[in-house]
């Protein structure tokens, strides 16, 4: 194999676009870089190491994304990354990229409102329906099939549809 | 049972870290015993996912409780490897499910602690504490709203649930001073702006839960007479048939890993 020496900057720049794009295994229209799940990625003396900050505290999607970023960078020949999880900031349901929020609504699931302060988690929610685009619409369950995710109705097209929770 | 108990360190940062991941594993699990046996799907999945969240908090207050204390031990021996007598989680925490109604009020007390203690605990002096604080305040938000709705619909619902809700108030009423005490070690840590005072978050508390109780149309205990005795390892009978539960795995298959 025929090595090429990079400067930093550049193995960072190769890194990170090859950890940018493993997506979640429970959302796998997103990416990492989509829902601001991957943090940071440093180099120190040629070895490189990503940061990741999870969404919720026991999200069982981080073991298998650690492990995509490896075998993602690997397979760019970057030899032994290393990935760590940083828990501050805090992960917001903010930092989901405007490129995110249409690819989950594209998926059928509802993206977060703007603004995930304590109101918009205790106030009246108005959520769209990611089918019909309806906004009389009304909340089944707090809880849904991921840690990430509430249970919606929509009371115009009657379709059951999953609503990425504001965090 | 097969393997032996591990040795811990206890020095006051480490049995602080302990104790709070103590709380969050052992309601945790408690919440997944629910798994499959929810009265309703959703509901189903929502005491799971809260159960995900305190386990997480969990795991991550394990993992610093060993690198403060620097011996090799891990979260996993935290969880698996301790008897009953070094568990150092809160009476109210191991308490049985009961019917829906006993695991939603211990599920409130709880959480509305949970909720003001981690958004305190943000400004923790410790950078890690302070950011599994700022992580857990989001997450207790949640199971508050979601336990706080409950309360009322099993409170104002029917004669039968109402019944059930008291009960289960009035029975435990006497686990939640233990929330509000600390000792000697961690008021040390208290001083130096490691921890807070949760004394100090009683009135709050009690505003927020008398709140949701009235709305509920049910009623406090009169009694201040207050159970403790978790935080040093003195349990009630319930803990170590949990943890038998737990642990079982790991204390019949020493070591096993998939």
């Amino acid at each position: 194999m025929v090595t090429v020496a990079l400067s930093d900057a550049d193995l960072r720049r190769r890194a990170w676009s090859a950890a940018a794009q493993v997506v979640d295994p429970e959302i796998p229209v997103l990416t990492i870089a989509d829902l601001g799940v991957l943090r940071d990625v440093a180099v120190h003396d040629g070895h490189v190491e990503v940061a990741i900050t999870p969404t919720y505290s026991g999200c069982p999607a981080m073991n298998m994304i650690a492990l995509e970023i490896e075998l993602a960078l690997e397979r760019e020949g970057i030899r032994g990354p290393k990935v760590r999880t940083v828990l501050s900031p805090a992960w917001t349901t903010d930092w989901m990229s405007e490129d995110g929020r249409r690819k989950l609504r594209e998926y059928g699931i509802a993206p977060p409102l703007p603004g995930s302060s304590r109101r918009a988690l205790f106030g009246e929610q108005q959520v769209a329906c990611p089918q019909c685009g309806s906004v009389d619409t009304e909340l089944l369950s707090e809880f849904g099939s991921t840690s990430c995710k509430a249970l919606w109705r929509c009371k115009s097209c009657r379709e059951p549809f999953d609503y990425f929770k504001c965090h | 049972m097969a393997t032996a108990n591990i040795e811990v360190s206890e020095t006051p940062l480490v049995l602080y870290a302990l104790r709070r991941a103590d709380d969050a594993l052992i309601l945790g699990h408690r919440l997944s015993e629910w798994c499959g046996h929810a009265p309703a799907m959703e509901e189903d999945m929502a005491l799971a996912n809260m159960g995900l969240d305190l386990l997480g908090q969990a795991r991550e207050l394990d993992t610093y409780a060993a690198k403060v204390e620097g011996r090799g031990n891990d979260e996993d021996k935290f969880a698996y490897l301790r008897d009953v007598r070094q568990y150092r989680n809160l009476l109210l925490v191991e308490q049985p499910n009961g019917d829906f109604a006993r695991t939603m009020v211990r599920q409130f007390f709880y959480a509305a602690f949970a909720d003001l203690y981690w958004r305190a605990m943000m400004a923790s002096s410790d950078a890690t504490l302070a950011a599994i604080a700022a992580k857990s305040e989001k997450e207790s938000a949640y199971h508050l709203r979601h336990s706080s709705e409950w309360i009322v619909r099993l409170g104002d619902g029917t004669e039968e649930s109402h019944r059930r809700a008291q009960n289960a108030i009035d029975d435990l009423w006497a686990y939640t001073g233990e929330m509000f005490a600390v000792d000697d070690g961690e008021r040390g840590l208290i001083d130096a702006g490691i921890a807070i005072d949760p004394a100090t978050l009683k009135s709050r508390w009690l505003k927020t839960v008398t709140g949701i109780v009235n709305e509920a149309t049910l009623a406090l205990p009169k009694s201040d007479w207050m159970q403790q005795g978790g935080r040093i390892g003195s349990h009630s009978e319930h803990l170590g048939h949990l943890l038998s539960e737990l642990q079982s795995l790991q204390r019949t298959f020493p070591g096993a890993t998939w």
